[in-house]
């Protein structure tokens, strides 16, 4: 390692949750001056190894070294005393508190709760910097990007010179996001050590001096970012050179099967989540969906799903013989009852698809237990359909009676999968469907849903990895701020095209 | 005619009760636990006063205002702190549903005062159906000097023994406190999101412990009041019905704001009491509906506050809610 | 703070599944700990040997004939207001008004009794008293469940506040119904025609109450484990995300299983009323609604397993109040050993869930 001490040295650290690993003998260091990448697949282990800096998990084994000395962090108390703090990606706020009181929260200052005071220093920080909080702002009147602005300001406030932020730019515009990057810039000169956790590569390319790559747990190397490229970062990241290659085979037999106009969906507090929308989704094709996080996808997905209250417009089922249907102000069942074959495979598996604590069969049951007259459920088809779910899809689950909580995430997805696909669907909606996945079990989804499309199954995937959209969509969509901003054919689009109609309406978010 | 000047006085000394308990559980509350135990507290803290007073009249010294006072004081809070202990031991370190716990403490508390309340009376082998300690209670019933002199102002205002006001004292410094101050900022915190509280490095066993704690000691209080001031000294055996119960009522009537308490628990005592004072002639029956006012009242206003949904009038987020920290 | 690097003593985490038998062997430890710890108690409070109690205990709960059919009737009573709460648990619903639901069911019995008791014949009027208890039980467990259903009230205060709004209901009823004017009491309802009440079936007059309950279990087994709507309600109480996701009216599955939940504890009402007591008091639930929710909790909502934890909470009470009446203690002692047994078991859940890890190696690892 370097001959200047590191300002941070983690060593041999293992760190697992029952019987997951999700730090295996990690060496990790992090130097004051610098900003370090750390860069890995999502479920690599890199929040996991930070939340152990910060205080909030304990490993099992290994040392940390703070300048040289070694240090046991069993608190967040305890990292903040070492100068150590850390942005979460969920936000770490209480909604009921302003921003102020969120920022003093858990100081240890002398004297009085002077929040007057408080006020006027995070002023101070924020016209330093260039931010905009209103320190007597509740938190739960904030958007995304202001609770965010909060976090960092609050870390800012605690003078602290190690910092991590966990997937900062994840919920961010790109304006903002610049902002973000000037002010690490700003800190770096400070000569404060920070991490920024990211799988995106051209950030990583923008900010950083140095790249840490983690795979599935494990320590792979670290490099340069001056000397190395978006190939070799890759490379590293999924532990062999991969060309993508996901097959497309040519649509047939294509005609609009949901016609959507004019959607306009508020959220409960009165945000406007999708306005104005209108598309076709088409039967034997995959429309891929693109846009930044919260530009309205998951809206989109629930609402013609039956799962989300719309403002305005309509969503109109069109079945073989031409004849369309309303399916606005119907819920799933009543969509069902229209004889619409709708199969969804939501972003939150085990919240909302699944049932975490229920095993595969009644899992399975949850589509299929209302069939028959009789008032008790048959769970002889569903586990028959759970047991083909495992082979066909090649499931590693200890049995039918494990509760699919204790699955890994690929084989949660694909049990997932299984169960929507096996209803014959005409409509099947995906969102983030490999999101978390390893290479292999994403490409067995690839395959699955080419499998439907080629079917004549109209498929929708919203995905966040544009490389994916570009080689197995047929035609795409971008969502900007709730905005349909374009819609692009697959075969020949352009990726910095997409990248830009991403951002085009002035920023990934509006009110 | 409406006798208002005797009906304040009785209502205030029924509200002291209500309002320790709601004072103590609102504290407890606002760092996430529901602790259903309150009842059962409130009757460890009575008997346990009483216990402290019955050895120390029994002991045959000479009775010393001060030592009559502190040793059922002192008794109390041990008592409804190790209540607290046991509560937080429970749910706090060994993360048991609260709900589960909170109801063996108040089978188990309400058992142990009328365990104890019957076997003091054994102990005694006096042929009276119940404690009286009537030499204690004067102390406890000590009223201001000018309560007598000053008509129907001094009946109002300062008719009432010394843990009243300290009632009336504890609510309004906690009110200050969950508002104003450091310590409860971050009690807020905890009871809202432990986990951000926890990041923030609050140590959340800490408040956890100690709100709940004090809250069963300041509850403890309201039980003595009970036994020593407006039972005269005289323990009987369920007297104290279920205020424990009514002062959970009272947490969620007052939106979790102990300084509302203070004029809510004279609400509550007064509804309590309004029978007596409604002429209803020989329909006695009318009087047990009027009992039933409070609780109606109750669920009235937690019924409108779920429908305004209003941010800052809900629950604690974390009520009823363990916290582990590796939790995934 | 000094930087003194330091390493905590002991670490906690979170058990992977422990096999059925290790589970039950520490709730058993933890009963077993239980029974020693209040034999001790009872032995400082009367100076007997613990086997004494213990033998004075059982023979309170099974010594005659007599006192069998009573420790049954209790454990049916119990049983039964712990199988009502059940489906309201599983769907993670606390429903603490078991009190006022079986109160409001017991009412509605006295008033069939009371009213109707020589104007219908006793068939009729024992039908009129099952559907009426359950239909009252069910109308006040109902009530919170609407608001929780419709704004998200918070169900474990409502259902609470409700025991006691039934309570004044119930007293003001007797006072309306005292019987005679001025005692406060309503009495034997129809001593002489025994309008109204359940007849004897078996060897003893609880012996229908028993075997009502017994049938209970196993209907309430069947309808949580094999029924369409107990499916409903376990995904509902999982998630209410998957539940609108698959298409489950979660506001109606709350509001129809409280119906279900408060009509069994109606129905708990109705077997003490005109089956046990033929009289009605406000204390005439005697806390089981409470009681329950240990019982149901205990047996972590599983119908046959509540049997035995019924069994036990019940023999806690039979049998220490064979002690206080023997030693001439308060009746209140057995509550102090109930409270005393539900804290061990509380207290054993915790080494199912979590484990400990000594960092010290001198420390011998926790169960």
């Amino acid at each position: 390692m370097s001959s200047n001490t590191a300002a941070v040295r983690m060593r041999n650290i293992t760190k697992t949750f029952g019987t997951t690993v999700a730090n295996h003998d990690v060496n990790l260091d992090i130097r004051r001056g610098e900003i370090l990448a750390l860069l890995g697949e999502n479920g690599s282990g890199k929040t996991t190894l930070m939340n152990m800096l910060s205080g909030i998990y304990y490993p099992d084994s290994g040392q940390i070294f703070i300048d040289g000395q070694e240090v046991s962090i069993s608190s967040p108390r305890e990292a903040f005393e070492y100068g150590i703090g850390m942005i979460h990606q969920h936000f770490k706020l209480v909604d009921v508190l302003t921003a102020a009181e969120n920022i003093v929260l858990g100081l240890k200052e002398e004297g009085r709760l002077n929040l007057a005071a408080a006020s006027e220093r995070i002023r101070k920080i924020c016209d330093a910097y260039g931010f905009e909080v209103n320190p007597d702002q509740k938190i739960y009147d904030m958007s995304v990007s202001q609770k965010q602005t909060v976090e960092i300001v609050k870390v800012l406030y605690r003078g602290a010179d190690i910092l991590i932020l966990d997937e900062p730019t994840a919920v961010l515009t790109p304006q903002e996001t610049d902002k973000l990057f000037a002010v690490l810039r700003n800190m770096k000169k400070d000569n404060k050590a920070i991490v920024i956790i990211t799988h995106k590569l051209h950030e990583v390319e923008d900010i950083s001096d140095r790249v840490a790559v983690l795979r599935r747990g494990e320590y792979v190397g670290e490099m340069i970012t001056k000397e190395t490229n978006a190939q070799e970062m890759t490379n590293m990241m999924v532990g062999r050179a991969v060309s993508l290659n996901i097959d497309r085979p040519e649509p047939k037999d294509v005609k609009d099967r949901i016609r959507i106009e004019g959607l306009s969906v508020k959220s409960e507090d009165g945000i406007q989540k999708l306005k104005d929308v209108s598309f076709a989704i088409r039967s034997g094709e995959i429309l891929g969906i693109a846009g930044i996080s919260g530009s309205g996808q998951k809206e989109l997905l629930e609402a013609i799903a039956g799962l989300q209250p719309v403002e305005a417009g309509s969503i109109s089922y069109v079945d073989d013989s031409g004849k369309a249907v309303e399916m606005i102000g119907k819920d799933p069942l009543a969509i069902q009852g229209l004889g619409v074959s709708l199969s969804f495979v939501p972003e939150d598996r085990l919240g909302m698809g699944l049932v975490g604590s229920m095993d595969l069969t009644d899992n399975m049951m949850l589509r299929s237990y209302r069939k028959g007259r009789s008032g008790f459920t048959d769970r002889k088809t569903p586990k028959a359909l759970a047991q083909k779910v495992v082979e066909d899809l090649e499931v590693v689950t200890p049995g039918l009676t494990t509760p699919v909580r204790r699955l890994s995430g690929g084989n949660v997805q694909k049990v997932l999968v299984g169960r929507e696909i096996a209803s014959a669907p005409t409509v099947l909606l995906t969102a983030y469907a490999v999101r978390g996945l390893d290479i292999n079990s994403s490409y067995t989804i690839y395959n699955l849903l080419n499998e439907q499309k080629k079917k004549g199954v109209a498929v929708v995937y919203v995905g966040e990895d544009l490389d994916v959209l570009l080689e197995l969509c047929d035609r795409i969509l971008v969502l900007c701020g709730g905005q349909v901003s374009g819609i692009v054919n697959g075969p020949g689009a352009v990726k910095e095209e997409i990248g830009l109609m991403m951002t085009k309406l002035g920023g990934g978010r509006s009110e | 005619m409406f006798d208002l000047v005797s009906f304040i006085p009785r209502a205030v000394a029924q509200s002291i009760p209500l309002l320790y308990g709601s004072t103590g559980e609102t504290i407890t509350e606002k760092s996430g636990n529901l602790n259903l135990g309150i009842p059962g507290v409130m009757y460890v803290g009575a008997i346990s006063g009483v216990i402290g007073s019955f050895l120390y009249e029994q002991s045959g010294a000479q009775i010393n205002g001060f030592l009559a006072i502190m040793i059922p004081l002192v008794c109390c809070m041990i008592g409804s702190l190790l209540m607290g202990l046991l509560y937080c031991f429970l749910t706090v370190t060994l993360r048991a549903n609260q709900n589960v716990t909170g109801l063996a403490m108040t089978t188990f508390g309400v058992g142990f005062g009328n365990f104890f309340g019957g076997s003091l009376m054994k102990l005694t082998a006096s042929e009276v159906p119940s404690i009286a300690l009537t030499t204690t209670s004067n102390y406890f019933r000590t009223t201001l000097p000018f309560a007598e002199s000053t008509g129907w102002v001094g009946k109002v205002f300062f008719s009432y023994g010394f843990l009243a006001y300290l009632a009336i004292i504890i609510a309004l410094v906690a009110a200050h406190v969950l508002k104003k101050t450091r310590v409860g900022l971050q009690l807020r915190a905890v009871g809202e999101s432990p986990s951000t509280a926890d990041a923030a490095g609050i140590n959340i066993t800490r408040y956890k412990y100690f709100a709940t704690c004090l809250g069963c000691v300041i509850a403890g209080l309201g039980g003595l009041y009970y036994v020593m001031d407006y039972a005269n000294g005289v323990w009987s055996n369920d007297g104290f019905g279920d205020r424990g119960w009514l002062a959970i009522a009272l947490v969620i009537f007052t939106i979790w704001r102990p300084n509302i308490g203070v004029l809510a628990s004279m609400l509550f005592g007064g509804l309590y009491i309004l029978y007596l004072y409604i002429p209803t002639g020989m329909n006695l029956s009318i009087k047990e509906l009027y009992k039933m006012l409070p609780y109606v009242v109750t669920i009235v206003v937690l019924v409108i506050t779920s429908m305004r949904n209003k941010r800052e009038n809900q629950p604690p987020a974390s009520l009823g809610l363990n916290y582990f920290r590796e939790e995934r | 703070m000094n930087k003194k690097s330091h390493t905590p003593l002991a670490h906690i985490s979170k058990r992977k599944v422990l096999p059925w038998y290790a589970s039950w062997g520490i709730r058993l430890t933890g009963i077993v700990l239980a029974f020693i710890f209040c034999a001790i108690v009872t032995m400082l409070v009367t100076g007997e040997n613990p086997i004494q109690i213990y033998a004075t205990m059982l023979y309170g709960a099974f010594g005659t004939p007599r006192k069998s059919w009573v420790m049954g009737q209790e454990t049916a009573i119990l049983l039964c207001v712990s199988l009502a709460l059940t489906p309201a648990f599983r769907m993670r619903f606390w429903n603490l008004g078991g009190e006022g639901q079986i109160l409001i069911g017991g009412l509605a019995c006295a008033a069939c009794m009371i009213l109707l008791g020589d104007k219908v014949p006793n068939a009729a009027l024992i039908l009129i008293m099952l559907i009426g208890s359950m239909a009252a039980g069910a109308v006040w467990a109902m009530i919170p469940a609407i608001a929780k259903a419709k704004w998200n009230t918070n169900e474990t205060l409502f259902t609470l506040m409700m025991n006691y709004v039934a309570t004044q209901l119930v007293a003001y009823y007797i006072i309306i119904w005292e019987v005679p004017k001025g005692s406060g009491k309503i009495g034997i309802i129809n001593q002489s025609t025994e309008a109204g009440w359940l007849p004897q079936v078996g060897p003893s007059k609880y012996f229908l109450n028993i075997l009502i309950v017994a049938i209970l279990t196993a209907l309430v087994y069947v309808y949580m484990n094999y029924s369409k709507q107990g499916y409903e309600i376990a995904v509902v109480g999982e998630s209410e995300k998957t539940a609108r996701y698959v298409g489950i009216k979660v506001e109606k599955v709350i509001i129809r299983t409280l119906i279900l939940s408060g009509a069994l504890c109606g129905l708990a009402g109705f077997l003490l009323v005109p089956g046990t007591n033929h009289t009605i008091t406000t204390t005439i639930a005697g806390g089981r609604g409470f009681t329950a929710v240990m019982v149901a909790w205990l047996a972590k909502f599983n119908p046959i397993a509540m049997i035995f934890s019924s069994l036990l909470l019940a023999f806690f009470g039979r049998g220490s109040n064979e002690i206080s009446t023997v030693f001439g203690l308060n009746q209140s002692f057995s509550d102090i050993l109930t409270g005393i047994v539900l804290f061990f078991i509380i207290g054993s859940e915790f080494f199912i869930n979590y484990q400990i890890h000594f960092r010290k190696s001198t420390a011998k690892e926790g169960k």
